[in-house]
């Protein structure tokens, strides 16, 4: 007898159900903002000058367990400089069909260069169209700065790594 | 024979199939919108207009899957398989009345194809057969899992037939006539599941399990089993065994609208015989929207308890309800 009134008790819970509102996102058009700490596509960043934050060190592709990160580092000049660094990344290739956004990259980067941002639409039709290129990985420059390569005053960037801040 | 009889009975089966394969397809939609609401969810809703188009996108999705046939299958009987299965379904509702008569071209049209005396047992007998379809598909896919879920279908069809078979003596009993044309028009006053909330309880309970539908989905049991008898289905082949499960839920329905819950009848159908198959279509809805909430609902049963329930519950409770009922209409003399 106790189990058939806790059928109806089960069957009322669902009824009532009927009449809430859904929950439903409809995906395409409403997208569901993300989490603040959500791993997505990652992102190069930049100073607000515009010079990129990444100094091709590769710790990130040496950090990486999937082996997704290909670096290839290139010496700035003062007329073409791309960061404030000795060297910047001249290639800065992701495969996303290996990367499994743990993080890694963005907790071995020197420069917090590397930051996985909030893009989770990562779908392709073609597998060539899986790597994402430093062109594509790149923001866009902040407003006020200049894009890269810039061409400054010798003796403007004397360091041979930027000068960092302790992350807070 | 008449010609013109024959012409009519043509005419009405088409318009019945017709109406049971759109009925099919939209019953899909239906459970999936339903299920949704009660999961929170809106269901299918991007083609069409709300949606209302997907059957048709799922049916053409399914013609154009591949034909899959096991290289170890028994072909013959794996190609008869869902035939067997979909066929009773379809046929079955033949018996149950959508309304009185109507008077068309000179002429008094019955409102059903075959009003027979003994729609009961044509009932029960062509419900049997699609078990054979399903043990078939099962042994014939030569896969363990299908012949797992074949068989279990075969226990579990025919220990919950007794149940279903006891359970239409009561409204028998109370019209005294095995054809559902006059079980139908005894409920002129008061409906059976009034005189018969027993009974009718058994019955749902037991159309259910017949028809394989959750908590009794034991022969699909998905996580278990795969898919039950059809894994190695595909394509249209597949869509023909989906088919034959909803028809059966839609028939099942309307006969169990036409035992307990007065089938065609309702306020003003004797001056106009055509709200019949309104009336008829409205409670076979509502039944099908009580199973799909029933699924949406309860778990899966195991499988010794489902034995143990069919047999050790449900068919004394058939016999009680019997019993009560011969007594209570020998002692009230209804």
């Amino acid at each position: 007898m106790r189990g058939i009134f806790e059928l109806l008790k089960g069957m009322w819970i669902t009824f009532k159900q009927m009449f809430v509102r859904p929950k439903t996102y409809q995906y395409p058009e409403v997208k569901r903002p993300v989490r603040q700490r959500f791993k997505g596509r990652h992102v190069l960043k930049r100073y607000d000058n515009g010079l990129e934050k990444c100094i091709g060190c590769s710790l990130c592709a040496a950090a990486c367990p999937a082996d997704a990160i290909f670096v290839e580092a290139s010496e700035n000049t003062d007329a073409k400089r791309f960061s404030p660094g000795e060297r910047y990344a001249s290639t800065y290739e992701i495969n996303m069909m290996r990367c499994i956004f743990c993080g890694y990259c963005e907790d071995a980067c020197p420069t917090e260069a590397i930051v996985l941002g909030d893009n989770y639409e990562l779908s392709f039709t073609d597998r060539s169209q899986s790597i994402y290129t430093r062109e594509k990985l790149l923001e866009s420059v902040p407003a006020g700065g200049q894009t890269t390569p810039q061409q400054v005053q010798p003796g403007m960037f004397d360091r041979s790594i930027p000068v960092m801040k302790n992350p807070d | 024979m008449d010609l013109w009889l024959l012409l009519e009975w043509v005419v009405k089966s088409a318009i019945l199939l017709a109406i049971l394969l759109t009925g099919f397809a939209y019953t899909t939609l239906y459970e999936r919108k339903l299920a949704a609401r009660i999961q929170i969810r809106i269901g299918p809703n991007r083609v069409g207009p709300r949606g209302l188009l997907q059957p048709l996108a799922d049916a053409v999705k399914l013609i154009f899957k591949e034909e899959l046939i096991p290289a170890s299958a028994y072909k013959i009987v794996f190609l008869l398989a869902p035939v067997l299965t979909a066929l009773p379904a379809l046929v079955i509702l033949a018996v149950v009345p959508w309304g009185s008569s109507i008077e068309l071209f000179g002429r008094t049209i019955s409102l059903a194809i075959a009003d027979i005396n003994l729609a009961v047992l044509y009932i029960l007998s062509v419900a049997s057969i699609s078990v054979y379809g399903i043990v078939l598909a099962g042994w014939s896919s030569n896969n363990k899992y299908a012949m797992l879920g074949g068989l279990r279908s075969s226990a579990q069809m025919i220990s919950y037939e007794l149940a279903l078979g006891l359970a239409f003596v009561g409204p028998i009993l109370l019209a005294s006539s095995m054809s559902l044309g006059d079980i139908v028009e005894a409920q002129r006053g008061v409906w059976y599941i009034v005189y018969q909330p027993l009974g009718a309880l058994i019955f749902y309970i037991a159309m259910l399990a017949e028809v394989n539908r959750a908590p009794f989905d034991m022969p699909e049991a998905e996580q278990e089993l795969t898919a039950g008898y059809h894994t190695e289905y595909s394509g249209m082949k597949f869509a023909l065994f989906f088919m034959g499960e909803y028809i059966k839920m839609i028939a099942v329905s309307a006969i169990f609208a036409a035992l307990f819950l007065g089938g065609y009848r309702g306020p003003f159908v004797d001056q106009f015989p055509l709200l019949g198959p309104l009336y008829l279509a409205l409670k076979i809805i509502v039944s099908l929207g009580i199973m799909i909430w029933i699924r949406a609902t309860l778990p899966r049963l195991r499988y010794d308890r489902l034995m143990a329930f069919g047999w050790k519950v449900l068919l004394p409770l058939a016999l009680l309800n019997i019993f009560l009922t011969a007594i209570a209409i020998v002692v009230l003399g209804l």
